[in-house]
């Protein structure tokens, strides 16, 4: 029972984390069609510069700003100056820029801040806490990563269904010559989606370091659970990110607690290949994303 | 003298002219560089180059895959490391029951057979959740030896011994060379010959209707069904094929290696072979083969020149990669058809008024909106 | 048939290209010869030349790439002062990634290329193992692997170029046991294994002594930096005791999974993961209100030693570290990766002295088996090197964490694999200071 409960709450808040960065997959994929590689090390290095801030003395919440500022601008700028070029090009071009930009990044960061593990600190405490006999796995961090994820997952879904600026985004990506037509100035939109997902990609940046190591690899793992959660989902749904990483995060935890930590990535593997089997197009795929 | 200097020009056309006798012409003068080039370096640079090789076959599989067929894999690497564990069951010392030859196509039929399974699944699957799935593979499949350790060896792996030089082998290269046969030559003959055959394999298959298909398939797969092409089949036939090449490329690659271990196996593997393809020129044989290259020296080149800068060693160590990543950048914003397409793109250029077109063997990029189908 | 008069040219240019390549084969330089003496490669009058792989990027380079950086400052510092009998060290190390393939190619490149005579503390078991029967088919003496697997001391017939370092997963794993066995008869035992042969070596020593006290086993792997799963089922099985076989990082993760479970059993982790000064100084920044520096999180905790680290400031052989590494060391300051270095580079010098003035590749292997065992050095137990063996250091000092600060439980403990018996090390080993030269002599 005790075991179970902190197995469940353990994986319910690294969903979450999984979550945050399907989201910000999502979000590039919809207003750009392309995956981003590099929102991992772009997180990390935003990260690794919010530490700076934080060794530098400044309280917890600036550095978390600046991050999250530092993110924006770096989405704006990879898209402006790396991404642009391959845009409406060949998939496989900006799968290999962003793949290049990833091992670019970890290289500069080795170089800057050094490939040492550095703790990053936590704004909220990172005891669990106790009801009767049972233990609840649950940090006031973890229960702040839970509510800001699916913040920023509803904020999101209201960006695309309900505001000008989501519609026209979404338009600029399905068909950027008829929205040129249309008046739509696409290459602004496409900026301001890179930027808005480095933000959101950031943000799982700052909660998987919170209360834990840092250093230029921290994110890997994420990369692929990440990619895999917003693939679950479908890639197009910011709802589906969220429910894809909440499952992968969940069924990690439990073949990690009950069946072995080294078949946690074979595990990953065996339910994406479920998942799509069933729907080729994701738990939340919409009809029209198959042509045939 | 005119008509006895026109004879061979004729006949060199001709050669040349139909694929399949081209493509054994243009193996064999392969093999003699090959020859060449491993009777001539030393040991060290044999072993590099054995490595190069393993790169470039399957690299060339992988270009097969998504150059003709339109399929991203980013697991690739996985299909190298069932070839390779199955070599290192078959060699696991140094008396081995089935002679070399036997274990590099048990090693590609087993790897074949998995192909076949992943690729009925994948064919199902679009754009980005291909990429995912093939993701999930990568770092999917070296967790099986992790689980299964009592016989794949765990996280420690697998030891490999190279079967010894085979004797009539060390003759003929003492009645030539006058010494004996390194293991290091040896096995860069064996990756080099594995290379060659597949290569011309390759080549052959994508001139034939199979290759078509493919590309068919690939460019607009509405119309490709309504030209009668079994979509499935088309897609599952492609994945199979470049399979079966990382398969052989895993297992000749556990001999170079002398240890196939989950280490080696790990999701960076799976996208240096599609970096390679896509630096080289999608869909183009001599492509994949210049993208191995270029990844296989490259990292020690730029460690070499920052020493040489007077980086100490670490730094000139993390030098590597940021070079590596520099690179892929630049490729594909300054030649997004890669080299080998840059390559053609100037020579087509340049021969524009001769009679013939400079062999197109391949096309140089997938179309556009793959993806967002 | 008239396509087929090409193909007679081609046969020439065949021959005549092959003709070529051979000469300029045989051209390419002479074979080595066969025989010792002076003729080994990597070594000449003034110089001898040795290297090792590490991971100097991607996962494993935190810790880890310190290593060699306090290998170079101590050979730099031997150099500084005129080498080892007028041959300056020249010492190339390079970055293999933690990954087998690249251990392979650039241990190549050391042996083939480079021409090193020795290899000397290469890093890690998956990626040495891809490269320890090349260099003992090459005959390269490899000396000192920076790992504690059973592969590198015990079979000198098989690897006979191939020397251990540290004390093996084994031996530490009987000494933990033997002791928590005596001790702590009543504790309920959780083992928190790393998944590959650090956990598998070390959970074999363990057993010998304490297989009815273990209650429950987990085991992570490594890169998976969740543990959550692992520790909530060594808490749910009532682990009053851990013993932990874990990477430094993997100690910072497990206090704080620990803390988020509100488990707090007696923590024991083995030497690897132990660090006080790293994982103290990380964990620190966790614990609010702490007085910064003052390293009290890990307080308590049991451990093991066998070189002292740099918590032992005034430890002799702390202060030749420190002063070699403000004279001849890099960026940032000594830690104990460092130290490990120096002290596998220490070694080293020792066994190149011992192997006299002109040293082959066979008389450095000769010297380590028969004049290394009972060299001074900082390690707290003497080596076990002799023909039959090439495990390195016999054994090790249980000790307690305060402060950051490794306070003694147990006197040196030494035993070997098997069924050795544990016994308190009566050598002096421990006791011994470096010469003022902070160079050994030949013992």
């Amino acid at each position: 029972m005790q075991q179970l409960l902190s197995t469940t709450l353990t994986g319910l808040t690294l969903g979450m984390v999984y979550a945050a960065f399907a989201l910000a997959l999502v979000l590039i994929w919809r207003s750009t069609r392309i995956v981003n590689f590099a929102q991992a090390p772009m997180a990390m290095v935003t990260t690794l510069v919010a530490l700076q801030v934080i060794d530098a003395g400044a309280p917890y919440w600036v550095g978390f700003l600046v991050a999250l500022v530092s993110g924006l601008v770096l989405g704006a700028v990879v898209e402006r100056v790396l991404v642009r070029p391959v845009e409406g090009k060949a998939e496989i071009n900006a799968v290999i820029l962003t793949l290049g930009l990833f091992i670019v990044l970890h290289a500069v960061a080795g170089l800057v801040f050094g490939n040492d593990y550095q703790s990053f600190p936590a704004p909220f405490g990172l005891s669990g806490f106790r009801v009767g006999d049972l233990n609840v796995a649950l940090t006031g961090f973890g229960i702040f990563t839970i509510v800001i994820v699916l913040v920023v997952m509803a904020a999101l879904a209201a960006l695309f269904r309900f505001t000008d600026l989501g519609l026209r985004m979404r338009a600029a990506a399905f068909n950027p010559e008829v929205s040129r037509l249309l008046g739509v100035p696409v290459g602004r939109m496409l900026t301001i989606g890179w930027a808005l997902a480095a933000v959101v990609g950031s943000l799982a940046g700052l909660l998987i370091a919170g209360g834990s190591l840092v250093y230029p690899s921290y994110m890997d793992s994420v990369v692929v659970f990440g990619f895999v959660a917003a693939v679950l989902g479908g890639l197009d749904s910011p709802v589906g990110a969220v429910v894809g990483g909440l499952l992968l995060g969940l069924a990690l935890s439990y073949v990690s607690g009950y069946l072995g930590a080294q078949l946690v990535t074979l595990a990953s593997l065996v339910i994406l290949m479920l998942v799509l089997t069933l729907r080729p197009g994701g738990l939340f795929s919409s009809a029209s994303a198959r042509r045939v | 003298m005119a008509t006895s200097s026109a004879l061979p020009v004729r006949a060199w056309r001709r050669v040349w002219s139909g694929t399949g006798s081209r493509h054994l012409l243009l193996a064999l003068l392969g093999l003699l560089a090959v020859i060449v080039y491993v009777e001539a370096a030393s040991d060290f640079r044999n072993l590099q180059f054995a490595a190069f090789g393993y790169l470039g076959i399957a690299a060339g599989g992988l270009t097969v895959l998504t150059g003709l067929n339109g399929q991203l894999s980013l697991g690739h690497g996985a299909f190298m490391a069932i070839g390779a564990y199955t070599t290192a069951l078959f060699l696991d010392d140094g008396s081995p029951v089935v002679p070399l030859l036997g274990v590099l196509v048990v090693a590609t039929l087993v790897t074949v057979l998995a192909g076949a399974l992943i690729g009925a699944a994948a064919a199902r699957l679009h754009g980005p959740y291909i990429a995912g799935a093939t993701l999930a593979l990568a770092v999917g499949v070296p967790g099986i030896a992790l689980h299964f350790s009592d016989t794949l060896g765990g996280e420690q792996g697998l030891g490999v011994v190279a079967p010894p030089v085979p004797v009539w082998l060390l003759d003929l290269d003492y009645f030539f060379t006058g010494r004996d046969l390194t293991p290091s030559r040896y096995l860069s003959y064996v990756v080099w010959v594995c290379l060659i055959v597949t290569f011309v394999l390759l080549a052959n298959l994508s001139r034939s209707r199979v290759g078509r298909r493919w590309r068919a398939v690939r460019d607009d797969d509405v119309a490709a069904e309504v030209a009668g092409i079994h979509l499935g089949r088309a897609r599952v036939s492609a994945f199979v094929v470049s399979t079966a090449c990382a398969g052989l490329a895993g297992a000749v690659m556990a001999l170079v290696v002398r240890l196939t271990a989950p280490g080696g196996y790990t999701l960076t593997l799976s996208l240096t072979l599609l970096t390679a393809v896509v630096l080289g020129g999608l869909g183009s044989l001599w492509g994949a083969l210049i993208g191995a290259g270029l990844l296989s020296y490259l990292p020690q080149l730029a460690t070499n020149v920052g020493e040489s800068l007077g980086l100490d060693q670490t730094r000139a160590a993390e030098l590597a990669p940021l070079v590596y990543g520099a690179v892929m950048i630049a490729v594909i914003l300054l030649a997004p058809t890669g080299i080998a397409g840059a390559v053609r793109a100037l020579r087509a250029r340049r021969t524009a008024r001769a009679e013939r077109p400079p062999p197109q063997t391949t096309e140089s990029t997938v179309q556009q909106g793959e993806m967002s189908r | 048939m008239r396509s087929m008069t090409g193909w007679p040219k081609v046969a020439t240019t065949a021959v005549a290209v092959t003709a070529v390549g051979a000469l300029l084969a045989g051209c390419g330089g002479s074979r080595p010869s066969d025989g010792g003496g002076s003729s080994d490669p990597g070594i000449t009058d003034s110089t001898i030349k040795v290297g090792a792989h590490f991971p100097l990027t991607g996962v494993a380079a935190p810790g880890y790439s310190e290593i060699p950086t306090g290998a170079k400052a101590y050979f730099d510092y031997v150099n500084a002062n005129g080498g080892v009998d007028g041959r300056k060290i020249d010492y190339t190390y390079r970055d293999d990634g933690y990954n087998p393939t690249n251990t392979s190619s650039v241990t190549n490149e050391l042996v083939l290329k480079d021409n090193i005579f020795a290899m000397v503390g290469g890093l890690g078991t998956p990626t040495h193992s891809a490269v320890v029967d090349f260099l003992n088919q090459q005959k390269v003496p490899d000396l000192f692997v920076s790992s504690g697997a059973l592969a590198w001391g015990d079979d000198p017939d098989e690897h006979p170029y191939t020397f251990g370092w540290q004390p093996d997963y084994e031996i530490e794993g009987k000494i933990i046991g033997q002791w928590v066995k005596e001790n702590m008869p009543d504790a309920k035992v959780g083992l928190f294994l790393q998944d590959d042969d650090l956990g598998r070596d070390s959970e074999k020593g363990v057993r010998q002594y304490l297989d009815d006290q273990i209650v429950a086993t987990a085991r992570y792997t490594s890169g998976n930096t969740d543990v959550a799963p692992q520790v909530s089922s060594l808490a749910s099985k009532g682990a009053d005791l851990v013993l932990s076989f874990n990477t430094p990082s993997y100690t910072a993760l497990t206090q704080l999974t620990a803390q988020k479970l509100n488990f707090t059993p007696q923590w024991f982790y083995s030497n690897i993961g132990s660090d006080p000064a790293l994982v103290g100084s990380l964990l620190s920044r966790f614990s609010e209100g702490a007085v910064k520096g003052t390293n009290s999180a890990l307080d308590g905790v049991l451990t093991t030693e066998y070189i002292p680290g740099v918590d032992a400031a005034d430890n002799p052989w702390v202060k030749l570290w420190q002063k070699v590494w403000d004279e001849n060391g890099g960026d940032g300051e000594l830690t104990n990766y460092r130290i490990y270095g120096m002290s596998e580079a220490y070694a080293f010098v020792q066994a190149l002295k011992d192997a006299g003035p002109d040293p082959t590749r066979e008389g450095l292997v000769k010297a380590m088996e028969e004049d290394m065992a009972d060299s001074d050095g900082p390690q707290l137990a003497p080596f076990r090197y002799s023909e039959d063996s090439h495990f390195g250091i016999s054994g090790m000092q249980i000790v307690r964490l305060k402060g950051g600060k490794s306070e003694p439980v147990t006197k040196v403990l030494t035993t070997d694999v098997g069924d050795a018996d544990i016994d308190e090390d009566d050598s002096g080993q421990a006791d011994d200071a470096p010469p003022s030269s902070g160079i050994p002599d030949k013992s």
